[in-house]
């Protein structure tokens, strides 16, 4: 009997990764209402915050548009993190163990999940975007970007949760991490800009935080046009994340694999 | 053979809830982390919005955020100890109340003890960390029992939603439809800046929200500025009484399925 | 002597604190055969069957299937294996149709090979109807079914069945067992059968193994196993409730008390079944009105008792280690 290519592997656990991410409604629908509730309740509440001196832009919701994108990806985290959980929890994990699969298929077939559900939020949240007003600056290639940033966050923060489902086997771990995540993304520059920030602890928080730099970067492109410092470290940022998230979970996946 | 009144069967149930929720770390830490979590997070990162032109607040930005998370406590240590109706019923326990007990409203009684003693506890908390963070309550003693009464008031109404919802559901999955109701509540009220400063739909939903004017009280007696008391009291007695009788349409539910 | 499809050498497994889940198992399987692993839950059952099939590595000892190291030749051995585990292992947003895609997909079968592959196995478990339906809404028995027939797909010789009617209706359970014997009978297929139900072991199993605190107590055939106790037991109700402490004091004249239901006595007969005579005749003549009497031959359950001092049933260990969920573990072994 001939084994499966590699290829054809991580099109197989790709299709099933995407197919059953897409099938649980319960997890794609706040995933992309959530973020949206709180862009229309932050923006419209705290609209009056653009008369603020200083402030970059006169919509307090074409600064915070940038917010939806990166909330999304945290949601992307629960979704990947629970969907690897169960695999281990049902034993799934050891069926697969069991065939020829090769690792590095499992991987890539899991981040197709992730990233299908980070186009389809980025997506969404560009066009609501679009549809109540916000203008992109850096026109279409920037909304591009957007989409590229968003899928790398999402990548980012999706490996996060399938590090933390494949260490602890356990959805509750998971579901422990989202208050983290959340936490990460408050103690930002999500509500105003870092030099808009009074308190000198929050402030250095928010220049240490990478969360910070991603916010910034997709926001830039939003509001200010092409800013290639901004772009430059958000990008990193996420980049970074992303590398060193990717290698945690194949870690993770070679000790919870660990077959002969 | 005596059987339990109303107060013994509250006492007996709250005690056991106040028992188990101080005894688990899983549950303590929730209900402290994210009111304290929001409380320094606005407070810091959102310090500057005192100097939007128009924010009138005398105590300060971190007062005025004080008076949102301290209602955000209230309220969702109501909501979490609906969340423990809801585990009960799921594991059976409730069941064992409600055969045991011939005053069945003693049983949602004693949840609410319990409620209040959660949301007294993690206001303490807040309380503290505010205060050694600079938080000024400029308020007197009377100010300050209008306050909390007004809290412990929005804390049992949200427990007695939560507990209407957990008893018709009777189960954990019920936690979405307690938890998101009470969500927009606190979110659609002048969370980050006064009344006056909030703009478009949002402005249209904090004037029909019964929780703005609790708000707007709360903030007044932490300013030592009482403000609007006799409607929030009003609006939120209302609330209050809207809740007792869900709660009980709740109790009749599940005692037809035991 | 024929190579043997599954030979054990002394195979230990110890987890955190020294807990010794297998301890020093010793056995041989011949191709073809029906063995059957019984012992309590947390004896050690899993455990083995996890490390014969590759996924947790030995602590000691070694062990070959189908003539490959489990240790140094995992992928030889995975390639010759079907396993049906303790968990069903479905993927509940899954249909049962694409989890037989995917599987058939992974050992390499491609198109029409890999569909009718799908499409016979599915029919031949009895979910051809159910196939486009997400796993989720199966019911025990069906994903059973499934989880057996995804573990034949590469038509392996040698197949491990982890607990597999474990919570199942006697018809599911019936229906498997055929299947078993029809894989062993007529593909002269190797089958290693854990279970906790002696009856199982009993239909099944050409041998058995019983296992007890991760060490194999007896082996054999069952009708050998029990050939070994010899004796049988005798169980007998009185008419009258209240002649039953009397009737206890005579039989156990014969022999030493056992269980029996609550409204009867038993005791295993020193002399055997010949003796059945003399307990008629000695409960005549203390009065005592038989409404019941029956003759029980030896069961593997009163195998394991000779052996361990304990009833199978209800001598269930503490909580065996789930191996599949001890990441710690693993991480030991492989820095070991």
């Amino acid at each position: 009997m001939s084994r499966s290519t590699v290829a054809l592997q991580v099109g197989m656990l790709a299709r099933r990764s995407v197919v059953r991410t897409l099938r649980q409604p319960a997890m794609v629908i706040p995933a992309l209402t959530f973020p949206l509730l709180l862009l229309a309740i932050n923006s419209s509440g705290l609209d009056s915050a653009t008369r603020l001196p200083g402030f970059p832009s006169d919509s307090y919701f074409e600064f915070a548009l940038a917010i939806a994108f990166v909330q999304g990806a945290l949601f992307s985290a629960n979704s990947a993190g629970t969907n690897v959980s169960n695999d281990v929890e049902t034993g799934f994990l050891n069926r697969l163990s069991l065939t020829p699969l090769r690792r590095v298929a499992l991987l890539l077939g899991q981040l197709a999940g992730i990233l299908a559900l980070g186009l389809i939020q980025a997506v969404t949240f560009l066009g609501v975007g679009l549809v109540f007003g916000a203008g992109i600056k850096a026109g279409v290639g920037g909304a591009l970007v957007i989409v590229a940033m968003s899928l790398l966050i999402s990548l980012a923060f999706g490996c996060i949760g399938a590090f933390v489902a494949l260490r602890t086997g356990s959805g509750e771990a998971v579901q422990g991490t989202f208050p983290l995540f959340f936490a990460a993304l408050f103690l930002s520059s999500m509500s105003l800009p870092r030099n808009l920030i009074e308190s000198d602890w929050f402030r250095t928080i928010a220049d240490w935080n990478p969360v910070s730099y991603m916010l910034e970067g997709i926001r830039s492109l939003v509001i200010t046009g092409w800013d290639g410092e901004a772009l430059a470290l958000g990008f990193a940022c996420a980049g970074t994340l992303a590398l060193l998230a990717l290698a945690a979970t194949a870690s993770a996946l070679r000790t919870r694999m660990a077959r002969t | 053979m005596r059987r339990g009144g109303f107060i013994s069967i509250a006492l007996a149930v709250g005690w056991r809830n106040v028992h188990t929720y101080f005894t688990n770390p899983a549950f303590i830490v929730p209900g402290i982390l994210f009111p304290l979590f929001f409380f320094t997070a606005f407070a810091g990162g959102l310090s500057r919005v005192d100097s939007i032109p128009g924010f009138d607040y005398s105590a300060g930005y971190t007062a005025f955020v004080y008076g949102f998370v301290l209602l955000q406590a209230s309220a969702f240590g109501g909501i979490f100890t609906g969340f423990s109706i809801a585990r009960d019923f799921e594991s059976g326990f409730s069941r064992r109340l409600m055969l045991a007990a011939p005053r069945r409203g003693g049983i949602v009684g004693g949840y609410w003890i319990a409620a209040v003693v959660r949301a007294g506890f993690n206001v303490l908390m807040i309380t503290i960390v505010g205060l050694i963070t600079g938080l000024q309550i400029a308020g007197n003693g009377v100010d300050l029992v209008g306050l909390y009464t007004l809290a412990l008031l929005v804390n049992a109404a949200a427990m007695l939603f939560g507990s209407g919802v957990a008893m018709r559901l009777r189960t954990m999955q019920a936690g979405p439809a307690m938890q998101v109701p009470v969500f927009l509540i606190l979110f659609l009220a002048p969370v980050w800046v006064p009344y006056d400063l909030l703009t478009g739909w949002v402005q249209a939903a904090a004037s029909a929200n019964p929780l703005t004017l609790a708000l707007e009280a709360g903030r007044g007696f932490i300013a030592g500025d009482p403000t609007k008391v006799l409607p929030a009291f009003a609006v939120v007695a209302g609330l209050l009484t809207l809740s007792v009788l869900w709660a009980r349409g709740g109790l009749r539910s599940a005692e037809r399925a035991v | 002597m024929a190579e043997a499809a599954i030979e054990a050498f002394g195979l230990v497994r110890e987890f955190k604190k020294g807990l010794r889940a297998v301890d020093d198992i010793e056995l041989r399987v011949e191709p073809g055969e029906v063995y059957g692993f019984l012992g309590p839950n947390g004896a050690g059952k899993s455990t083995t069957v996890h490390m014969l099939t590759t996924l947790l590595p030995p602590t000691a000892g070694s062990a070959r299937v189908g003539g490959h190291d489990v240790v140094t030749e995992g992928e030889e051995v995975r390639a010759i294996i079907g396993a049906a585990l303790q968990d069903a292992a479905l993927d509940p947003f899954l249909t049962g149709s694409e989890h037989m895609k995917l599987q058939t997909a992974l050992h390499g079968m491609r198109g029409r090979e890999g569909r009718e592959r799908g499409e016979e196995l599915l029919t031949r478990v009895g979910l051809s109807k159910a196939a486009d339906r997400k796993v989720g809404g199966y019911s025990g028995g069906m994903r059973r079914r499934l989880d057996l027939a995804l573990a034949l797909v590469h038509r392996p010789r040698i197949l491990f069945l982890d607990e597999p009617t474990t919570g199942l209706d006697v018809q599911s359970r019936s229906a498997l067992w055929e299947e078993v014997q029809r894989l062993a009978g007529d593909r002269g297929v190797t089958v290693f059968l854990t279970t906790q139900y002696l009856e199982e072991a009993d239909v099944l199993a050409d041998r058995v193994g019983i296992i007890h605190r991760g060490r194999i107590v007896a082996e054999g055939t069952p009708e050998a196993l029990k050939a070994e106790i010899g004796r049988p037991s005798v169980e007998a109700t009185p008419v009258e409730e209240e002649d039953l402490p009397r009737m206890r004091q005579v039989l156990t004249r014969f022999g030493e008390a056992v269980a029996s239901s609550p409204k009867g006595a038993a005791v295993r007969l020193l002399g055997g079944d010949a003796q059945l005579a003399q307990v008629v005749r000695a409960l005549d003549a203390e009065d005592i009105g038989i409404q019941d009497l029956q003759l029980h031959a030896p069961t593997l359950d009163d195998v394991f008792l000779a052996k361990t001092g304990r009833s199978l049933e209800g001598a269930a260990e503490e909580e065996e280690p789930n191996p599949r969920r001890d990441a710690a573990a693993r991480e030991e072994a492989l820095a070991a």
